[in-house]
């Protein structure tokens, strides 16, 4: 095993520590928002594919790469947008909020 | 110079993202902090494009636009009620990504690979290429492009465990031969297959489960990825994605009473061998919408027990104006929201805040159990088994054990359903013959829409 593999295993257990602290604390309420987000932020393999795309070593892994680009943009920007879109519904309790909904956020079937 | 650049974005990417799944913790803190994570992928991007490697930025524009155009709508368009599968086909890309990426390495590097790094690209592609197919049926199911029922043959457990054995076959002798493209490609194929055929025997009531878990899986190959192409930040985030998915599918199978195992080689919904108590001798009592209405407009405190027939007749909104109108009477609303509630972890919350419903007044299961003893009515709306007393109290029955609302407890229960037919469980729920429930029989938001009438009227 090398150097740089040992390091890789600390940062991965270490990171493994970190997300079980953070997600546990995550409410129930926000279960589909944070499941929404780990995956916007698992579209961070685009790093990996960008290099792949671009580096130009064979049609074959450009073109590998390519698809991986696609693959991972959807998910990072469908990921932050729907995630947004999720939280920006969750609103506190206004004092007369009975009956006005608020605004920009209507429901779309009507 | 330029690669410290990139790591130093890198770094501040990984922060952003840890703080912003932190901001998570707080419904009120999270917009920002989801919107600062977002930043933080943008500077990654922008760090990876000075990376020295990187000779021809034409396939890249290319595929960044096309992923963006296809992204956008699957971000703004699709309906809350379609998450479950918005998030199953996610993983698919996620997973896809990750598997071209190692496929990709492979196909330049092949036979000079290391051992060590032969191990991670093959657990790479392993994981990656059977999460792809498996989260591809698991959309095809929740979308209901295929039968949601489980799909069994005999000796499935045995099938599936051959090729699992056959596949681990293949990554162990990859890490000694890495030169061996035949084996190579061939595990990617039985992976493929794996992940189909996990996947048929699972009901829709445990795609909870099955989404989570191939969260964890997507996370777990992205993070194999970091190690194939030595990159931390596709560790970190993988390892966060990862250990989330496995949080959740954990919390779900607790919340569903099953373990791991039974969801995976269980295929529930198929007939249950002992079934509980059966409904003979007991008599339901109906009641009317006026009478419910005059029911709820007086009460003092009422729990409104969404499910998932709720979501599917779309009767969030009728809901909250019921809600709105029990409230003006002076009486107090709240929500119980039980974790299996819709088709994945946190699904109801999400579906009843888009009817504009606050926050504060979804309740999650521990917190609004004890209070149910002191409301005077609550309100069943499309939901069965997780209001099933059976499940503290029946010993033979098969959801015995299973975390519930404990409706039961309420001074008054009306259930709105559709028929008597039982749940998705097949069981029988003495609830709905209580002395204390009445039924109100219709499509939910029909009789909702009554309720609201009768209201409006008194």
């Amino acid at each position: 095993m090398t150097l740089t593999s040992v390091v890789q295993l600390y940062v991965f257990v270490l990171a493994c520590f970190v997300g079980y602290l953070v997600i546990t604390r995550v409410p129930p309420l926000l279960h589909t928002p944070l499941m929404s987000a780990t995956n916007a932020i698992s579209g961070i393999s685009l790093v990996g594919s960008l290099v792949a795309a671009g580096a130009n070593l064979s049609r074959t892994a450009t073109i590998l790469g390519f698809a991986a680009v696609v693959s991972a943009t959807i998910n990072v920007v469908g990921g932050f947008l729907i995630t947004d879109r999720m939280l920006k519904m969750f609103r506190h309790a206004e004092p007369s909020a009975a009956s006005s909904p608020a605004p920009g956020d209507r429901k779309r079937e009507g | 110079m330029r690669e410290v650049l990139t790591q130093a974005t890198y770094l501040a990417a990984s922060v952003l993202f840890i703080l912003g799944l932190k901001s998570l913790t707080r419904p009120d803190s999270a917009r920002r902090g989801m919107q600062q994570a977002a930043v933080g992928m943008l500077l990654a991007i922008i760090g990876t494009l000075l990376h020295r490697e990187i000779v021809d930025y034409r396939w890249i524009a290319g595929g960044l636009a096309l992923g963006t155009l296809l992204g956008y709508p699957l971000g703004v368009y699709v309906p809350m009620t379609a998450m479950p599968q918005r998030i199953a086909i996610s993983h698919m890309f996620g997973a896809m990504a990750a598997t071209l990426v190692g496929v990709a390495e492979y196909y330049t590097h092949g036979a000079e690979i290391p051992g060590p790094k032969m191990a991670a690209l093959g657990f790479e592609v392993l994981f990656g290429s059977l999460t792809v197919t498996g989260s591809f049926m698991a959309f095809g199911k929740l979308q209901e492009l295929i039968r949601g029922r489980p799909i069994t043959f005999p000796g499935q457990n045995v099938f599936n465990l051959a090729l699992f054995t056959v596949a681990a076959g293949c990554f162990a002798w990859l890490i000694g031969h890495p030169g061996a493209t035949a084996v190579f490609y061939a595990m990617i194929a039985i992976a493929l297959v794996i992940g189909v055929s996990m996947v048929l025997p699972i009901g829709g009531a445990d795609m909870p489960v099955v989404v989570s878990l191939l969260n964890s899986y997507a996370g777990l190959a992205s993070s194999a990825t970091g190690f194939a192409i030595g990159n931390n930040v596709l560790i970190i985030c993988g390892a966060l994605d990862g250990g989330s998915g496995f949080l959740l599918s954990i919390l779900m199978c607790k919340a569903m009473n099953r373990s791991f195992r039974n969801v995976l080689f269980g295929a529930f919904g198929s007939p249950v061998a002992a079934t509980a108590r059966t409904a003979e001798g007991l008599t339901v009592k109906s009641v009317s919408p006026e009478d419910a209405a005059l029911q709820l407009a007086y009460a003092r405190s009422v729990i409104i027990v969404p499910g998932y027939g709720m979501a599917v007749a779309q009767a969030q909104q009728a809901v909250r104006e019921l809600a709105d109108q029990i409230e003006r009477r002076g009486g107090e609303v709240k929500y119980a929201i039980h974790p299996v509630a819709g088709r994945m972890p946190g699904h109801m919350n999400v579906l009843l805040a888009e009817a504009n419903i606050p926050y504060e007044k979804l309740l999650d299961m521990e917190e609004v159990n004890p209070q149910f003893a002191s409301a005077d009515v609550a309100l069943v709306i499309g939901a069965n088994d997780v209001v099933n007393p059976a499940a503290r109290s029946d010993r033979s029955s098969p959801i015995y054990g299973m975390p519930i609302l404990n409706v039961d407890q309420a001074r008054a229960a009306i259930v709105l359903k559709r028929s008597m037919n039982p749940g998705f469980a097949g069981i029988e729920n003495e609830l709905f013959y209580d002395a204390k429930t009445a039924m109100l029989f219709g499509d939910a938001k029909g009789s909702l829409v009554k309720l609201l009438t009768e209201i409006k009227a008194l």
